[in-house]
């Protein structure tokens, strides 16, 4: 076993296991803390696959910036342990086999799909370095990215329209 | 790596998500499932667009394959622009019921 395979394991184990915890956790600050390390996690598979930018940036825009902002928020209302609603045991139960039911069919079919003797290449190819991307996005993909900044200029007025107090 | 690893993960990160998202009631961390759920997509699409790069690379091609890191990169600023609008919105509503939870919510008035 290579340190590369090591690594993906390892990756995945924390990924699941803390993505498991974001959901069972009574507490919404420790289930921010999870997901925190999900998308460390999730970053750590970027890297390996040789995507670079990507985990930057996943570190810097999810980590950094949407966590902070959900703990900020969830600080604010003074959520904790006693004020958090909990749904009937039945319907958590039932929940539970809904998403149960539905990896079990996913799995079963995309367990035999053509693609799955391809290999997605570790550790190597320079595509994901920040001068291919960026390359590309300022040639090819020049009007979506001017539009996503007009989409983030009108969230955040959205944003500061929605949250003032009249 | 064989691409079959990196879809049964994204699998299982996707369908804890959609699970999280019919368990819980809390609205901040139903939102915080959405986000789980689009982590893993982003992940599929980076295995995937290093297949393409695998598969052009032994074809003698090169740099084949940015278009689906970009694609999460797209994915990713309108995540951003998301969050800061719906976060918004449960900070409107927690002001106007003093609860987050989504169950007062099923009627779209208070």
């Amino acid at each position: 076993m290579s340190i590369t395979q090591i690594l993906f394991w390892l990756l995945s184990v924390i990924a699941i296991f803390s993505a498991l915890m974001v959901v069972s956790s009574k507490n919404p600050v420790y289930s921010v803390l999870w997901l925190i390390l999900t998308f460390f996690s999730i970053s750590g598979h970027y890297i390996l696959l040789n995507a670079q930018f990507l985990a930057i940036v996943n570190i810097i825009v999810y980590a950094g910036a949407i966590m902070v902002l959900f703990l900020f928020v969830i600080m604010l209302m003074n959520l904790n342990k006693e004020t958090e609603p909990q749904k009937h045991k039945w319907l958590r139960m039932a929940g539970a086999i809904a998403g149960g039911a539905l990896l079990l069919v996913l799995v079963a079919a995309l367990k035999n799909v053509d693609i799955k003797n391809q290999e997605a290449l570790v550790n190597e190819g320079n595509v994901g370095l920040i001068k291919n991307l960026g390359r590309e996005l300022f040639t090819t993909y020049v009007v979506p990215f001017e539009i996503s900044s007009i989409l983030f200029l009108s969230a955040m007025v959205g944003t500061i329209v929605i949250g003032k107090k009249e | 790596m064989p691409i079959n690893y990196y879809i049964f993960l994204s699998l299982a990160l996707f369908c804890i998500g959609i699970t999280g998202v019919l368990v819980r009631r809390n609205a901040i961390i139903i939102f915080m499932c959405i986000e789980l759920m689009l982590n893993a997509v982003n992940l599929l699409l980076v295995a995937f667009s290093k297949m393409h790069t695998a598969a052009a690379t032994a074809a003698g091609q090169a740099n084949v394959g940015a278009d689906g890191q970009l694609f999460v990169f797209f994915i990713m600023v309108v995540a951003a622009a998301e969050v800061s609008v719906g976060l918004a919105i449960i900070v409107m509503m927690y002001r106007n019921i003093h609860s987050v939870d989504v169950n007062f919510l099923n009627r779209l008035k208070h």
